[in-house]
């Protein structure tokens, strides 16, 4: 008999989520086509996704801030190997972007370029679904795309670059 | 510190792809077994069991410290589990340190491990945030845009990432526990190896390993009764800091610097790069050897890489950095920080076999997890300090 040197188990993790007050809202602004994001009222910076609290200071967020569908590339990745979970095909741009008025990049799928030309610096904006797809959900922004405005010189890019 | 600790026992496995010949039990006993054996010791004389490892997904087995104590000696004593990320093998060893450190325990055996074949790491790192698109391809996926946030900032050649890959490649054909070994390996080579997670090369990159490491960490008492060598503890520090927050510095972080500013000002270190003999760092990926020379006070904001150009962080240089081949050879996950702090005691103790660094008093083992945001640390020396 062959002995059984390992067996197959697959795991899974199932979870429903529930958004804080903060998501929320910012999830409610999102179907309506517009990004609101979270001010710290100690050290006044804006977290878009909204976050309930600054990670900086330890106190709660308090006001809404519209801020912009257009941003900054601070640093990218090209991936070049295919991801479980991952339903984008190799190569694609996954950019740090910092959105104007924000002050928190988060890492997004650019697209309508090639990989190559992508760059620290580079303006991009938001290209989002036909009104009709939105919901409460980032992903109405179907990716970012250069938007032709002049790079941004990385000086003006503090830390993050 | 109240009470002097010292490393008596090191043991590790042969890290492999898959150890089908063993399950977690049989692994993380092969590394216990060999720490026992060097410090001379048996399972019943040690007094309390600390195990760490990196997320349980990594296996899929939800609480393996459950049953893991059971198979390292562990019934009837205190026994205690650590989890920092990836920093978690040097977390485990500095817990384990403590508790002889504050008189609490004479003789404790630490274990840490992963054994990546039972499922799917890069699967497990890939989290499916809830209303966001999936892009993060993996740890990798996540580190390549600090590395080329450092290429920029850094001015660095394009080929140090290379020349740091070259040298642990040739490091790890010295240590016979590596996992990749690449005899005859070249800068050609490593150049020629696709991009993954651009501008992270193949053969930049650490592999998924099963494997584990073990120590025994003693009391002075004990320590002075052991016929092999010990490792003095001189000072143990950890840090961590959110993985996001305006205005952070992913690439040279607060908390590394603020754990290396403690850790030398505890070992009586005033300037690291001449006191410090060798250093073992976790480099899963090439670019952050000159990223954490310049975290760890070792050079210059942005001057890093001059020193792994220059050869300075070769066997033969200043300072040797990653002499066992490092994470880039190895990298059983929860254990690639414990092995950082194996291969530094037993540089100091004079056991590191064909890398040996000749002469080495005091040496550093580094362990960093999560978005560079967990850090553990320890300074080891071969006299008590």
């Amino acid at each position: 008999m062959k002995p059984v040197t390992s067996i197959e188990t697959p795991t899974r993790l199932e979870y429903e989520f529930t958004a804080s007050g903060a998501q929320a809202e910012f999830l409610e602004n999102i179907a309506r086509g517009r990004l609101v994001g979270k001010r710290c009222p100690r050290c006044e910076k804006v977290y878009v996704p909204a976050r309930g609290n600054c990670p900086r200071c330890g106190i709660a967020t308090s006001d809404s801030v519209d801020v912009s569908d257009h941003g900054t590339v601070t640093t990218f990745c090209i991936v070049r190997v295919p991801s479980q979970n991952i339903e984008l095909d190799p190569p694609y741009c996954a950019a740090n972007v910092l959105l104007d008025g924000s002050d928190m990049p988060f890492i997004t799928l650019l697209g309508e370029c090639e990989v190559e030309d992508v760059r620290i610096g580079m303006r991009v904006e938001a290209v989002w679904k036909p009104k009709q797809e939105w919901g409460p959900t980032f992903e109405n922004i179907r990716h970012f795309r250069p938007s032709g405005e002049p790079d941004v010189p990385v000086e003006k890019l503090g830390a993050w670059v | 510190m109240a009470q002097r600790c010292a490393v008596t026992g090191v043991g590790q496995t042969r890290h492999d792809n898959k150890r089908i010949d063993v399950s977690q039990f049989g692994l993380v006993r092969e590394a216990a077994i060999r720490a026992l054996e060097d410090a001379e010791l048996t399972w019943s004389d040690i007094d309390a069991l600390v195990i760490g490892k990196a997320p349980d997904l990594f296996e899929g087995v939800m609480m393996p410290e459950l049953f893991l104590a059971e198979a390292l000696g562990g019934t009837g004593k205190p026994m205690l589990r650590v989890h920092t990320a990836g920093s978690v093998g040097g977390a485990t060893a500095i817990v384990a340190a403590s508790l002889v450190e504050a008189g609490v325990h004479e003789r404790v055996l630490t274990v840490s491990y992963e054994k990546q074949s039972e499922s799917n790491a890069m699967w497990a790192l890939s989290i499916r945030v809830p209303f966001q698109q999936a892009v993060v391809a993996g740890a990798g996926g996540f580190f390549a845009p600090l590395i080329r946030s450092y290429m920029r900032r850094s001015g660095a050649p394009e080929d140090t990432g290379i020349r740091v890959a070259l040298k642990d490649r040739r490091n790890a054909l010295k240590n016979p526990y590596a996992h990749l070994r690449f005899p005859d390996i070249t800068f050609e080579q490593i150049a020629d190896s696709p991009m993954l997670w651009d501008p992270i090369r193949y053969l930049e990159t650490c592999p998924s390993s099963d494997g584990a490491c073990a120590m025994v960490l003693a009391s002075e008492s004990v320590a002075k009764r052991a016929r092999r060598t010990p490792a003095w503890v001189h000072a143990t520090a950890m840090r961590s800091e959110p993985t996001q927050f305006a205005g952070r510095d992913q690439v040279n972080p607060q908390a590394g610097k603020d754990c290396a500013k403690d850790l030398y000002a505890k070992a009586g270190i005033s300037d690291p790069r001449r006191e410090i003999d060798c250093a073992e760092i976790y480099v899963p990926f090439s670019w952050f050897e000159p990223m954490w020379l310049e975290n760890l006070g070792f050079a210059d904001d942005r001057e890093g890489w001059r020193m792994t150009y220059e050869g300075v962080t070769a066997l033969d240089g200043d300072l040797p950095v990653n002499m066992s081949g490092g994470v880039l050879s190895s990298n059983p996950i929860g254990a690639s920080g414990m092995l950082r702090f194996a291969e530094a005691a037993n540089q100091v103790r004079g056991l590191a076999g064909e890398h040996q660094i000749q002469g080495a008093q005091r040496a550093l083992g580094h362990a960093y997890g999560g978005g560079s945001q967990y850090f553990s640390m320890w300074i080891v020396g071969s006299e008590p300090r």
